[in-house]
Parts: structure tokens; C-alpha cells; sequence
């Protein structure tokens, strides 16, 4: 019995010491994060720099995606959510069932970026209708031959996020149409890392994500230039273009979603300040753009304000697609 | 020449019998030196296949070994994981590893000694035993996510019986002893999962450790008056508790290694502490090797090379500790 | 309470304590019955282990086929799995199938001729010193974590086949990750092929020695096949880990759901799409979150069948010797 004895001991021995060091830390509350993965990175550097200045808030950061995100939001499981598109009327819904109100907050600009292999010398550039004859399930290029006839004779390798993205929907709503829908022979994942991967190994791949995954891979992946539509001149993301908005068509704002109850914690709303006050030289940092200051001080004056609901919806339910800067108060 | 002595032939389903001079002598070629050639050509056929294996392992260690080591420090250890892969280390995934482990442990061990004490000690055979034998050596080849599946439902959501809007709250959630109803995903969730997983490795090792136990130390006790249990709990057990350590340790070895059934149960992809209670959030080592593996740049395959070397530290410690325990038991 | 009352009630606690059993034959009757049936609880908790599974994969999976858009003949005969995508779902089972054949196949294809030569090799001809270095050397094999292996199918298995094989190896294709799997399987038929060939009696090997017999002859004409059920059920064994491997496809195999057989294509396993729903993290009522339920009753039934196969062999066609 004294080996059973010795055992045990043993066994418990990390539970105890585990139990004393834990009690002896002070308390300092959870900030519950989830959402878009096209946001996570600037959402990690944030709750990185949080953490670091308040240890004893425990901050966790998901990525489940724009919808997912936004489905355990609506849920009450998470006090911010992360999306790289405005919430929609149905995920509104949810959350009044469930009596979640929330507060709008942008963060950040991203330029949605179409990213081939380095080794893909031949798309030069590419339109908007380019993109639809390859994404469009009705239409679903088999070869980039399809799409521009003086391009080469091989079979397109597409990657794409999941339906959980907001990433994909923002992409699916510019290119297809809302009510278009994506070729069903794509590789999916919902982690934009991966997608990099894929890109990256695969020499006739095309893909497509933030642009913060973007800068941060650069020589594993080359960005087309998109055509802007409206000046018919190919533009490759940049900082400055994404800026200035003459990356288009997919130019857009990244949103973080806090919920009211959550604000009601000391701890979230410590960070949803600290968020706002850093967002623009950590959006920068992670690759993406800050937005101008005067949209963060009307963020923090909602923040301060509790102003719930979202301004991307007009009193019509139809979206609002102009300039942030304009739509935003 | 007389006829070869008959040898007592081994029976099979497929009725005839087959002589090994019948085997032998219908092996083409039929020359003595082809015969010798086929020999030396499957000895050499076998020294290569060994020998590959043997050069797999150690081209796997070595690339760990070459891309993880100069990211290994104390720091890494004591950092938690970060966007800037100079700063990030596997604190989280350490301690959640260790808390999940022991939960699982303390969890498996009473459960899996028990099923084996019943089935070796108690059980009387029927049909029921024998069903139950058949469950166990089913449930080690189900699939670990089948497991995580299992624990998500059961453990994490408590089969919807306890509504996650309004969870059932006992304690202090900032102290130690804290427990919420449903268990979410934290790491009593966590280690439970893992414990189903385990269950059938510390099953079977404890039923070969009761069975190591000689029958005359039972008889002598019984004869003795003493009951089925007291024998159990009084000279099997300690005597087959060696064997049982090492069972454990090999049970702990396999759950500190699964990542699938974790993955389902749902842990952030963030976390920058330490668990606190039962409840906390976790991450475990093999999420931590997963996540930074999947990142496309160099620095953060070198994080998950460095973590995998963590890893196979920690396992290579338990080996060492379960071969220990081994030799003590031949001494004694 | 004074502490008087309390020192003299603990010295009595544990003098009980001390004593352990209780005196009387009934109380430890008593004692010996509620101990049983703690026992056989534990023992029970085995069976409850499967019922629950079937349980919950059951109700999901009736719940995912009563969903509108989705039919069981469509699931069962269909050979497009879209269920991501907006509106237009499919959900035939056959790509997913394929892609977890397509990589257990090429890990079979290493592994088991592999294995078997290897465990031929250690019962039957190596020196005492080189089992001593081989046989520790598969069971390190063997503990390694299953998501070191996905990572170095990723770091080393994969860029070698786009290096020096052939250019259209991409990130993710099913050779890199059916090669991992393949070493990740290897220890396991190694080691319980060996164990099967130690098994059988030295008897037969001396007859066949006697009767002038090659090591070749004994050890593949006689040694082998009196241990085939053991080395079949290790087989099974280790094609079961391979099918229910999850860490390594879901690092290196990809996530395109397609019915191809070539070595060099991006597949999707079922495993592999199980990751992929659970990793988005949806709630538990949308009809992508199901369909991961059903594809995971077809997993568990598989590696069921496969676990009870094996069994039957073990016990059917085992050669018994005296």
C-alpha cells in the first residue's frame, strides 16, 4: 500500500501546487473574441497588446469565421465579434431574439486581394467579369484558356474561404451578385493561412483574402491588379490604393461587433477603448489600412454612447454601400 | 530412406493438413544454391525495409531537431504565443497540456482499474462479460474526432439537458474550485473527452497486470478467509500496481498527443493564460504544433518544429519513467 | 465544539480507518456487494461509451436526412459533396470515400508489405543486438503524436515530391499525406505482426530447419503463414488507425471533396471535413453542421465493421497448437 500511497502523491501533487499558484493570481475577467479570420489578425495584435498590459484579463480570440462569429454573438457566447462585413438583416434577427444589442465599431480598411502563384506570369491583370466567369457555378472555367484565350491551356485551381466568411460573402455580393452562386470544385477553408499555402504551392492556383495576408506573404503569392470598373485602369492593391479607395471594386471596412451586456463588464470595455485608441497603428502593423481618424472618434464617441444597431442598413433594409466615411456617424 | 517423422501438424479452418517437408520441398527453385540465393536476396530484401524505417525516424527527428531547435529557450517556455513569432512561446499549451492531462489521468484510472478488476476478479464468464470484452476492443480502434464528437455533446453540452443560456454556476469562476453546468469547453470537458479515449489502453494494461499476478497469492489469501475484495484491494492490487503505473503512463502518453478530439470540443485559436479552474479555457501542445503549422511563413514552422521538440521531450520523459518502473518490477 | 471533542472524535475516525474491514459478516457482505456493483458499473461504462455513440450519431444523422435538400439515396449513390457553398448543396458521400481510400490506400501500399518484412526481420533473423536498437527505435515510432507527422509531411514529405518528383505536386496532395499516414501505421504492423510471429511455437521452425529448409523457407512458408490471422488482424488494425487519422490529413491532405484517384490531387477525407465543419465552429442546427454528424456515422461504421472483422479473424482462423 505504500506504493499506492506514493502514487497518489504523486498524481495529486500538480493539482495542489496548480490549485495554490491559480488562487493566488487576482481576478481580472474574460473578453470573449470570434469571427472573421480576415480580422483575427488585427483582433490578435490587439488582445496580444491588451493581455500584455492587463495580465490578469483573460482575453481568448476564435476564428470561426464572419457568420459563425456572428451566430454566437447572436447566441450571447462572445462579447465581440469580428467581421469583415456589415451584419446582415437576418444575423439582426438573432440577436433580437435573443435580446443581444450591439454597438457598430469600424476598425480598419482592407483591400480584398486576388492572389495567384509567383509563378503565374500571365495574368497580368484581370476584370470584374473575369473573376465571375471563373467563380460563377454556371459558368466555372475549367481552364485559364476559358477565361482569356491568350493565357495558357491549364486547369484552374481555385481556393476559397467557406461559407462561414464574410470574406466570401463580400466577394460572392461584388463579383456574382447576391444571389449568385460560387463553383462547388473549390478547395475550401475557412483559415485564410491555408489558403495562402495553397496558393502558394500550386502553380496554376488562384485565390482570394484580406490583405493583411497578403503583405505578410508577399513573396509566396503575387496580387493581380483588379480592373477598376468604374476607371477601367488595373490597380494593385497597395496601402495608398486601398487608402484612397482607387482599388476597387473591393475596397471595404473591417468591423468589430461589441455586445452591450459584455460593455457592461469593466474588462470589455477596457478593451474595446484600448482597441479604438490602438486600432489605427496596429491595423497598420498587421498589414491592413487605418481608417481616417475622424471615423475612429466617432467610434469611440458611440462606444462611449452605447449607440446600438448598425448604420450599413438603411431605414429601407437595403445596404448602404457608399464611402464609410459618409455612412458612418 | 525412411519417411520424415510425422509432426504434429497445426490445424486450421481449411482442414488439410499441411506438413512443413510438404512446404519446403514444393519451394521453387529446387536447387540447393537458387535456395540459398532466395535466402540471402529476402535477408537483404529485409535489412533494407528495417533499415528505411530506421532512416524515416531519424530523418523526421533530424528535421524537427533542425528547424526547431534555436527557437527552443526558457523563454519559449514561459511566453505565450504571439503574431511575432520572436516572442511566442508554448506557455498555454504547456500548462493546458498538463491540466488536461492529469484531469484525464484521475478520471481514467479509477474507471479503467475498475473495468479491469471486475473483468479479471469479479466477472463470472457469460454472455455479458464476454459483450463487454468485445465493446472494449471496439472502442480502441473508433476514431479519436469520434471521441471529440462524443465529448461535445456529452460533456461540453451535457445532452442539451442543462440549457447554455442559463448555465448552473457553483463557485467563485475566478478561484479554483468552480464548476458550471454545462461543463462548455473548458478543461474538465477536455480532459473527460480524453479520458474516453484512453479508457481502453488502461483497460487492457491492467487486465495483463492482474493476470502477472500469480494465482497462489489469491488462493493464499482466500484460504485465509478473507473476501473477494479484501484479496483485490489488499495483495492483488499492490501487487499488479507496477504494471498498472505503467499502463497509465502510456495512457497519458497517447492523450497528451490528441489533438482531434480537442479540436471539436472547440478551444480558441487565441489564449494567452494559464488555466484557473476546471472551467478555464485551454490549448493543448499538438493545437498549438497544428496552428503554428498551418501559417505559411518559415518563422512559425520553426515555433512548431520547437513545440514539437517540447513534445517529444515530455513523452520521451514518460518513457523513460514507465522503463524505470519496468526494471524495478523485474528486481523485485 | 471543543477541542477535546474534536481531537478524541479524530482519533476514533481513524482508528476506523485503521481497522479497515468491519467486523461483522454482514456489513462486510454489504461492503463486498456495493463494491461489485461499483466495479461493474465501471465496466459498464464501456458499453454505455458505445450506446451513447451510436446514440448521438444515430439522431444527428436522422435529423441531417430529414433537413429539405437532402435525401439518403443522394448521400449514399452521389458523387458530388458541396455542402459549403450557398444555395446549391450536394451531398453524395462518394467523393469523401474516395479521398480516405485514395490516402489509406497509398499508406497501406508502405506500411504493410513494410511492416511485415520488418517483423519477419526481428522474429525471425536479427541478432539479439539489433533488436535491441530497432525494437525501442518503432515503439519511439509509435508515440510520436500523429501532428508531428502532419508537419513533416508538410516541411519535408511534400516540397521533396514538388522538388524531385514531379512539379505538380501542390501543397496539398494525397501522396505527401498518404506517406505520412503510412509511417504513421508502420510501428503498429511491425510491432503486432512480430508479436504473432513469436507466437508460434519454435517446434514448427525446428521441424523445418531439420528438413533442410532455408531461413527464407521457414520464416515465409512456414512462420508466416501459421501466424496469418495475427498478421491480418494487424493489418485491419493499422487500416483502421489510417482511415480514422484526422491531424495529418487535415495538415496536408486538403479540402477539395473530389472523386479522383490520382496520387498528385488535392482530396478531402472524411476526417478531413469533420476538421473543417467543427473548426468553423457552427451551431448545432445548420444543415453543413449535420452533414459532419452523418459523415461521421459512416466513419464509425466503417472502422466498426472493420474492428469486428479483425476480431473474427483473430478468433476464427487462429491456429492453435498444442
Amino acid at each position: 500500500m505504500k506504493h499506492a500511497r506514493i502514487a497518489l502523491a504523486v498524481l495529486l501533487a500538480p493539482i495542489a501546487l496548480l490549485g495554490a499558484w491559480t488562487a493566488a493570481r487576482d481576478a481580472g475577467g474574460t473578453v470573449r473574441i470570434d469571427g472573421s479570420s480576415t480580422v483575427y489578425p488585427f483582433a490578435e495584435a490587439v488582445a496580444e497588446e491588451f493581455s500584455k498590459k492587463n495580465p490578469g484579463t483573460k482575453v481568448t480570440v476564435g476564428q470561426s469565421g464572419t457568420g459563425g462569429g456572428f451566430k454566437r454573438f447572436g447566441a450571447g457566447e462572445t462579447d465581440f465579434s469580428n467581421a469583415s462585413r456589415p451584419i446582415k438583416a437576418g444575423e439582426i434577427e438573432a440577436c433580437k431574439a435573443k435580446s443581444v444589442e450591439f454597438v457598430e465599431l469600424p476598425v480598419a480598411f482592407d483591400g480584398l486581394t486576388i492572389v495567384v502563384n509567383p509563378a503565374n506570369d500571365w495574368a497580368k491583370q484581370i476584370t470584374v467579369e473575369q473573376l465571375k466567369a471563373i467563380f460563377l457555378s454556371s459558368s466555372a472555367a475549367k481552364r485559364w484558356k476559358d477565361v482569356d484565350p491568350s493565357w495558357p491551356d491549364e486547369p484552374i485551381k481555385v481556393y476559397s474561404p467557406g461559407t462561414d466568411s464574410g470574406t466570401f460573402d463580400y466577394f460572392r455580393e461584388v463579383v456574382l451578385g447576391k444571389d449568385g452562386t460560387m463553383r462547388a470544385d473549390m478547395s475550401v477553408s475557412e483559415e485564410d493561412n491555408v489558403l495562402v499555402r495553397g496558393v502558394a504551392g500550386e502553380r496554376n492556383a488562384i485565390g482570394f483574402f484580406g490583405f493583411a495576408y497578403y503583405t505578410e506573404n508577399a513573396k509566396k503569392v503575387r496580387a493581380v491588379p483588379v480592373v477598376n470598373p468604374k476607371t477601367g485602369k488595373a490597380v494593385t492593391p497597395t496601402h495608398d490604393t486601398i487608402e484612397d479607395g482607387s482599388y476597387a471594386p473591393f475596397g471595404r471596412p473591417l468591423f468589430v461587433y461589441a455586445s452591450k451586456a459584455g460593455l457592461a463588464k469593466p474588462s470589455c470595455m477596457a478593451f474595446a477603448q484600448f482597441m479604438l485608441d490602438h486600432a489605427g497603428e496596429l491595423a497598420e502593423e498587421v498589414g491592413y489600412v487605418k481608417l481616417p481618424q475622424v471615423l475612429y472618434d466617432r467610434a469611440k464617441a458611440n462606444l462611449k454612447a452605447l449607440r446600438t444597431g448598425t448604420q450599413m442598413i438603411g431605414p429601407d433594409g437595403k445596404d448602404l454601400h457608399g464611402p464609410i466615411a459618409e455612412t458612418y456617424r | 530412406m525412411a519417411p520424415p517423422p510425422a509432426v504434429p501438424a497445426p490445424t486450421g479452418s481449411h482442414g488439410h493438413v499441411r506438413r512443413p517437408a510438404q512446404l519446403v520441398a514444393s519451394a521453387a527453385p529446387s536447387s540447393q544454391g537458387a535456395r540459398r540465393a532466395m535466402d540471402r536476396g529476402f535477408l537483404a530484401i529485409c535489412l533494407a525495409l528495417t533499415a528505411l524505417a530506421m532512416v524515416i525516424l531519424a530523418v523526421l527527428l533530424f528535421s524537427v531537431w533542425r528547424d526547431g531547435h534555436e527557437r527552443l529557450s526558457g523563454e519559449f517556455l514561459t511566453s505565450y504565443a504571439s503574431r511575432k513569432p520572436g516572442e511566442a512561446g508554448v506557455k498555454a499549451a504547456l500548462w493546458g497540456s498538463v491540466w488536461v492531462c492529469v484531469t484525464c489521468a484521475l478520471t481514467a484510472l479509477p474507471i479503467g482499474v475498475g473495468t479491469a478488476l471486475w473483468l479479471e476478479e469479479f466477472a463470472r464468464p457469460s454472455k455479458l462479460t464476454s459483450f463487454i470484452k468485445l465493446n472494449i476492443s471496439n472502442l480502441a480502434g473508433v476514431p479519436s474526432i469520434v471521441y471529440g464528437i462524443l465529448g461535445l455533446t456529452a460533456f461540453a453540452r451535457l445532452f442539451g439537458t442543462v440549457n447554455a443560456d442559463t448555465p448552473i454556476a457553483i463557485g467563485d469562476p475566478d478561484g479554483f474550485l468552480f464548476l458550471q453546468l454545462p461543463f462548455g469547453n473548458g478543461v474538465l470537458a477536455g480532459g473527460l473527452t480524453l479520458m474516453l479515449v484512453v479508457l481502453p489502453i488502461v483497460i487492457v494494461s491492467s487486465q495483463e497486470a492482474l493476470r502477472a499476478v500469480p494465482r497462489s497469492l489469491r488462493a493464499g489469501s482466500l484460504a485465509l478467509g478473507a473476501t473477494q475484495w479484501q484479496t483485490t484491494w489488499s495483495i492483488t492490487l499492490p501487487a499488479a500496481l507496477p504494471m498498472v503505473m505503467t499502463g497509465a503512463i502510456l495512457a497519458v502518453s497517447r492523450a497528451i498527443g490528441e489533438a482531434a478530439p480537442i479540436l471539436v470540443l472547440g478551444v480558441p485559436l487565441f489564449i494567452r493564460s494559464v488555466p484557473q479552474n476546471l472551467m478555464s479555457d485551454f490549448t493543448v501542445l499538438p493545437l498549438q504544433i497544428y496552428n503554428w503549422a498551418n501559417r505559411p511563413g518559415e518563422a512559425f514552422h520553426e515555433l512548431a518544429a520547437a513545440a514539437i521538440i517540447v513534445l517529444l521531450a515530455v513523452l520521451l520523459t514518460f518513457n523513460a519513467v514507465a522503463v524505470v518502473i519496468r526494471q524495478r518490477l523485474r528486481t523485485t | 465544539m471543543s477541542a477535546a471533542t474534536v481531537i478524541s472524535a479524530a482519533r476514533a475516525a481513524a482508528a476506523a480507518s485503521r481497522r479497515g474491514t468491519p467486523r461483522s459478516p454482514a456489513a462486510r457482505d454489504r461492503r463486498e456487494r456495493v463494491v461489485r456493483g461499483a466495479l461493474f458499473a465501471s465496466a459498464l461504462l464501456s458499453v454505455a461509451t458505445t450506446a451513447t455513440i451510436i446514440g448521438i450519431l444515430a439522431s444527428e444523422s436522422v435529423r441531417f436526412f430529414g433537413m429539405p435538400g437532402v435525401s439518403l439515396t443522394e448521400f449514399l449513390f452521389g458523387t458530388t459533396w458541396a455542402p459549403l457553398l450557398g444555395a446549391d448543396k450536394h451531398f453524395g458521400i462518394w467523393p469523401l470515400l474516395c479521398g480516405t481510400f485514395l490516402v489509406t490506400a497509398i499508406a497501406a501500399a508502405f506500411a504493410l508489405p513494410v511492416g511485415l518484412i520488418a517483423a519477419i526481420y526481428l522474429s525471425e533473423y536479427a541478432r539479439p543486438r539489433v533488436r535491441a536498437v530497432v525494437k525501442p527505435a518503432l515503439e519511439v515510432l509509435a508515440g510520436i503524436p500523429t501532428v508531428v507527422y502532419g508537419y513533416f509531411a508538410l516541411t519535408v514529405i511534400t516540397p521533396f515530391l514538388h522538388d524531385h518528383v514531379s512539379e505538380r505536386f501542390g501543397t496539398f496532395n494525397a501522396l505527401g499525406a498518404g506517406i505520412a499516414v503510412g509511417i504513421m501505421i508502420l510501428p503498429i504492423v511491425a510491432s503486432l505482426s512480430e508479436d504473432a510471429l513469436r507466437a508460434v511455437p519454435r517446434s514448427l521452425r525446428d521441424a523445418a530447419f531439420a528438413l533442410g529448409g532455408t531461413r527464407f523457407d521457414v520464416s515465409v512458408k512456414v512462420v508466416v503463414p501459421a501466424a496469418l490471422s495475427g498478421i491480418m488482424a494487424s493489418w485491419l488494425l493499422a487500416i483502421t488507425r489510417a482511415i480514422g487519422e484526422t491531424m495529418i490529413v487535415a495538415l496536408a491532405a486538403g479540402g477539395m471533396a473530389a472523386m479522383t484517384l490520382s496520387p498528385t490531387a488535392e482530396v478531402q477525407t472524411m476526417t478531413a471535413y469533420m476538421v473543417q465543419v467543427f473548426l468553423g465552429d457552427a451551431p448545432a442546427t445548420g444543415v453543413e453542421y449535420r452533414s459532419s454528424y452523418a459523415v461521421a456515422t459512416v466513419l464509425f461504421v466503417v472502422t466498426l465493421g472493420l474492428t469486428l472483422v479483425g476480431n473474427l479473424i483473430l478468433r476464427r482462423f487462429r491456429e492453435e497448437y498444442d
